[in-house]
């Protein structure tokens, strides 16, 4: 009896941190924001998916990703590709040379659609490639650096080679990929206009949607062993590999699952905005994609969410009144994150409104001493390193 | 207890001409030693003797020049780390090497021997073998009591005897151990004397120790290493008065 309240109240206060963001994202947010500053939103929670996936792989594993954009680009671009064929009929495009192919193929001369295109009919083809595309690059470059142990600053500095390698390739190669421009006007997803306002609220809820699932996976690999595994081997690899475990293959699982949510994504990010272009693939956003991250808590994955969402509508802010300034407050907030609350914002609010709270739960929390592996037990079913485990400094 | 060396080939590890040479430099030089199954094997010998280094090699860390390692019949040279441990060796390093991250529970029940793939790990439950398992080991290495503390909260010998326990936990056939009294209170390396007399009853050991008497009290043989290569090896008494032993390590 004892046992199962205990367990409740865990379930209940990790419950109501989601129930929270739920309220703040489904009903405060729309009923608040007019269509254009919810699409604003909405467009920032994109970024959202790839902090998680640096939550699992930086945060936990400790692998630091400088190129999460390449997969942000590859599910966007995936997305964009379908989108682009689809506004590109006969019909639509019969003042080109050729017409039925999109525009910027046109102007380039290029006569017929790319053999890579063609899959791009499909919509099952490319939702499948929204995450299956980003997640083979992933699981390729996974196999490469890390079966030979390529890590830290060295992998950090080769993805961060990959995202400008990826960048160079999409601007060089405009008749196949739309160059510098991007991917744009695109109008229709299966024949529904994706630029009303309307649309553009059910896309918002979607991506509302479709970030929880991602948080409800993340959450479940942290609470399971394999979470467990992934801490233990960003601290102590080697006691991982002698433990049995073979710690490339950990790595790669979570390298591909946080291009994976990335893909995810970036796909949302073309459907909110309507284009995709370079620019939000390469160096400096993959490394923006890290201060969302840093900034929300890098342990956290409910902190990652806060994090792009204010780092993103900072930006805006900013932006708006005083364009030139931004790059300068960006890089302050990361100095000023790193150096005086390195774990973010979860890490704040672990430090200073936890004792709060702990006092509104008081009567609920109980001194349990003796029964030391069934507590042990439920914890497991609990465990989320930012909420209820001593957090050691990390050396 | 002295056991008596054979040849039948029915050892648990048989080291053979093991070379491992890092740039010329050869830090175990042609080396070959037999551990019989339950034995307590220490070795000992000078600073940059390659004791530790032949610890690296029989788990993979280091990977040898040349050379055989047959455990269980099985060759290790060519096995990854992990492939290794599945054999049956398992590993303490010099400096307490836990999960400090995670409770005592938890450093014990990632080493339990289940669930060691990708999907395995996502699926893994904490069932009653499990906890029956993890609570049998931290009786045996004395922390029934720290159970649910993070590791990092553990003085310095319990974290010594926690990672033994992460072994243990994984039923190797051969325990490795480097220095599991290094930085230890007198009482602790008592206790510490007791656990491995213990853990010996269902396994052989092979540890690097330079406290003599301590070697006094484990081992049934010694093997003195010196410059990558065996001085001498034998009972504690026939060792303590080899005069080369002497000349390069214990002193006149």
């Amino acid at each position: 009896m004892k046992h199962s309240s205990l367990m409740k109240w865990f379930v209940s206060r990790e419950g109501l941190y989601y129930l929270a963001l739920a309220f703040l994202l489904v009903v405060l947010l729309p009923l608040a924001l007019d269509p254009f500053r919810l699409n604003m939103v909405g467009k920032y929670l994109t970024y959202a998916f790839v902090a998680i996936g640096l939550v699992m792989c930086w945060g936990k594993a400790g692998i630091l990703s400088l190129g999460q954009g390449v997969f942000f680009g590859l599910g966007g671009y995936s997305m964009a590709m379908f989108l682009k064929l689809e506004a590109s009929t006969p019909e639509a495009t019969a003042i080109q040379s050729t017409p039925g192919i999109p525009d910027f193929m046109d102007w380039n001369q290029l006569t017929e659609l790319p053999w890579f295109w063609e899959p791009f009919h499909s919509f099952s083809f490319t939702l499948l490639a929204v995450i299956g595309v980003p997640v083979l690059l992933a699981f390729v470059i996974g196999i490469a650096m890390f079966t030979r142990r390529v890590g830290g600053v060295y992998f950090a500095i080769i993805t961060q080679a990959i995202a400008a390698v990826l960048t160079i390739l999409i601007i060089g190669q405009q008749g196949y990929t739309g160059g510098v421009n991007g991917i744009t006007d695109l109008q229709t997803l299966m024949g529904w206009d994706i630029r009303t306002d309307e649309a553009r609220n059910i896309l918002y809820f979607i991506c509302v949607g479709m970030l929880f699932l991602c948080l409800f996976v993340a959450r479940l690999v942290q609470n399971r062993k394999l979470g467990r595994i992934l801490v233990a081997m960003n601290a102590q690899e080697m006691r991982v590999r002698f433990s049995g475990y073979d710690v490339a293959a950990f790595k790669i699982f979570v390298f591909c699952l946080a291009a994976a949510f990335a893909g995810i994504g970036g796909a949302l990010f073309t459907l909110l905005v309507g284009f995709m272009s370079p620019s939000f693939i390469g160096i400096v956003a993959s490394i923006e994609m890290v201060i969302f991250c840093a900034l929300g808590g890098r342990l956290s994955i409910l902190g990652a969410v806060y994090g792009a969402l204010l780092v993103n509508a900072a930006k805006s802010g900013f932006s708006e009144s005083f364009p030139e300034l931004w790059p300068f407050a960006m890089g302050a907030l990361f100095i000023g994150v790193v150096l005086a609350f390195p774990d973010g914002l979860a890490g704040l609010y672990k430090s200073y409104v936890m004792p709060l709270e702990n006092k509104v739960f008081k009567r609920n929390k109980r001194k349990t001493v003796p029964v030391v592996t069934r507590q042990a037990a439920e914890k497991a079913d609990d465990y989320s390193p930012m909420m209820d485990t001593y957090s050691p400094e990390k050396s | 207890m002295s056991t008596a060396k054979s040849n039948s080939g029915d050892f648990l590890l048989a080291v053979e001409g093991l070379t491992v040479s890092f740039d010329g430099f050869k830090a175990v030089d042609d080396l070959s030693f037999y551990l019989d199954p339950k034995e307590i094997r220490v070795i000992i010998g000078p600073n940059g003797a390659g004791k530790t280094t032949v610890l690296d090699l029989i788990c993979g860390k280091t990977k040898a020049t040349s050379g055989s390692i047959k455990f269980a019949g099985k060759e290790l040279t060519k096995l990854k780390e992990h492939q290794i441990v599945h054999s049956g060796v398992g590993r303490k390093f010099q400096t307490p090497s836990v999960f400090e991250d995670l409770t005592v529970f938890e450093n014990l029940e990632v080493s339990y021997p289940q669930g060691h793939s990708v999907i395995g790990a996502l699926a893994f439950k904490r069932d009653a073998a499990v906890i029956e398992a993890v609570e049998g080991v931290a009786k045996t290495i004395f922390l029934t009591e720290a159970l649910n503390e993070p590791a990092a909260l553990l003085s310095h010998g319990q974290k010594q005897w926690l990672e033994i326990g992460m072994l243990l936990i994984q039923k190797p056939d051969l325990l490795m151990l480097d220095e599991p009294v290094a930085g230890m209170s007198v009482a602790e390396r008592k206790k510490t004397a007791e656990l491995l007399r213990v853990i010996t009853k269902d396994h052989t050991v092979l540890v690097i120790e330079h406290d003599m008497q301590f070697v006094g009290d484990i081992a049934d043989r010694v093997t003195v290493m010196h410059q990558g290569k065996v001085l001498s090896e034998g009972s504690i008494e026939h060792v303590k008065s080899d005069p080369k032993v002497i000349e390069v390590y214990l002193g006149h």
